[in-house]
């Protein structure tokens, strides 16, 4: 449990893809700009990291461990990630309408997100069992969503101030990026402390 | 057997079975898409303005194709082709599309009225009004910081001496400049209107004169000689009845501060 509870507090906080790995920062940039896709996007990518690490992790260790073929793992994952969207899309749309109006335009960005990757191919290399290979995916999402939300609020701010103008659009969002990440920072080494 | 065999193989395999798993699923989930969509989609502008009361292009040609909405002349933005081209689609009746615009219920610009403070704050009129209800000395005035500019799809209004101007040929009436009013002076009104009231300053006569050269005295002289009756005061403002209003003029003519203007010259 203490086990699991570290893993969660370690993607959310010390160990956050956005903020902290810098993964993933295209749709962080890119769908950081409103509160409402903010939101649709974090819960694609959640949704999609849990199921994706789950996937993964038995074709790894049911076909790919006994065939020895490990070293493939890069090219498969991006495979099976890929393939998986697509059908979860089509699954969405016919049976949970809902859920596919608020996700359903940003599973396909999801698609090539290297954060899913990235998730993917970490429970690989920590050597994590199924639970915690799906807690790792869950709560590396729910980390994506924070900072994508708290850098939302960022640029919300950013937008009414007037920066000069060589500042302006993309500078002045990768200056406020940087600075929103060092706020993360603050949590380094908390984890060993609290779970150690 | 060969390690490069059992790679290629294994690879080639998952990619199959995905393969088939996503041509199957879309085979037996796939969901009938209703034919009449996409073109009543394609007939409409995509400028997702609102002005038809649904969340955008998408929304009204869902609601269009799913029977939920009877009304094919309900985009304004698109005007009678677009209204034509939906009736067609649909094979309901064509009805005329009533043919709007934005007004600006003010002509209280830099050289008629004054600021009552400096405001440094964020260029926004939502922001500017938070503090102390704007930095005009007018309360219900245009407060130029063009909030209504940066909404519009069609970059129909200019700020021009501090007073938001609107292109009558730009404009396609979608409304959204009224909604983002945070003072509520821009009125979406027929296209076709005799006289329109360019002030909103409820307050009485010599309190509008002290701030504003523009402004309606609230005299009462526009409703006593207007020889339909169209002309109300209602909260010191004159209220025209387009219904009843002749285009005369009479009122345009007698008005001391000249803040009723005739026809679509605003």
């Amino acid at each position: 449990m203490t086990k699991i509870l570290m893993i969660a507090f370690m993607m959310i906080f010390t160990q956050n893809y956005v903020l902290v790995q810098f993964i993933a920062i295209c749709p962080f940039l890119g769908v950081s700009q409103k509160f409402d896709s903010c939101i649709g996007m974090s819960g694609a990518v959640i949704f999609v990291m849990t199921l994706a690490s789950a996937v993964t992790w038995l074709i790894y260790t049911y076909i790919m461990v006994p065939l020895q073929i490990e070293y493939l793992s890069t090219i498969i994952f991006i495979l099976v990630i890929a393939a998986l969207v697509q059908f979860v899309e089509i699954f969405l749309k016919k049976f949970v309408k809902p859920l596919y109006k608020s996700l359903g335009i940003y599973l396909p960005l999801i698609t090539t997100n290297c954060a899913v990757l990235a998730v993917t191919l970490l429970n690989i290399s920590e050597n994590y069992n199924f639970v915690e290979s799906c807690v790792d995916g869950f709560s590396a999402g729910i980390g994506f969503g924070l900072a994508l939300i708290l850098f939302c609020g960022v640029r919300k701010a950013v937008e009414r101030a007037k920066p000069p103008k060589s500042w302006e659009g993309l500078p002045i969002t990768l200056f406020s990026a940087a600075l929103t990440s060092m706020t993360f920072m603050g949590f380094t080494g908390i984890a060993d402390k609290l779970f150690g | 057997m060969n390690p490069v065999l059992i790679a290629v193989l294994v690879l080639s395999g998952i990619g199959v079975v995905c393969a088939l798993l996503l041509v199957l699923a879309s085979k037996y989930m796939a969901v009938p898409v209703d034919e009449k969509f996409p073109a009543l989609r394609g007939a409409l502008p995509g400028a997702n303005c609102g002005a038809c009361g649904y969340a955008g292009c998408d929304g009204y040609a869902s609601a269009l194709a799913a029977g939920e909405e009877s009304k094919a002349n309900k985009c304004i933005a698109g005007g009678a082709d677009v209204a034509k081209q939906l009736a067609e689609i649909l094979g309901v009746q064509y009805e005329a599309v009533a043919e709007v615009n934005a007004f600006v219920h003010c002509r209280g610009n830099c050289s008629a009225t004054c600021k009552k403070e400096i405001y440094e704050g964020a260029r926004s009129c939502t922001a500017a009004k938070l503090l102390f209800g704007g930095d005009g000395a007018c309360h219900f005035g245009c407060l130029g910081y063009g909030d209504c500019a940066s909404v519009c799809p069609e970059q129909a209004i200019n700020i021009i001496n501090g007073i938001a101007h609107i292109n009558d040929i730009r404009c396609m009436g979608c409304g959204a400049c009224a909604r983002a009013c945070p003072q509520g002076i821009i009125e979406v009104l027929p296209k076709n209107i005799e006289v329109f009231v360019s002030c909103s300053s409820h307050d009485r006569g010599p309190a509008v004169k002290n701030v504003c050269s523009a402004g309606c005295i609230g005299c009462t002289l526009c409703a006593k000689k207007c020889p339909s009756e169209a002309i109300t005061i209602v909260n010191n403002l004159p209220v025209v009845d387009n219904s009843k209003c002749t285009g005369c003029g009479t009122c345009s003519e007698v008005c001391p501060s000249k803040c009723i203007l005739r026809g679509n010259k605003v």
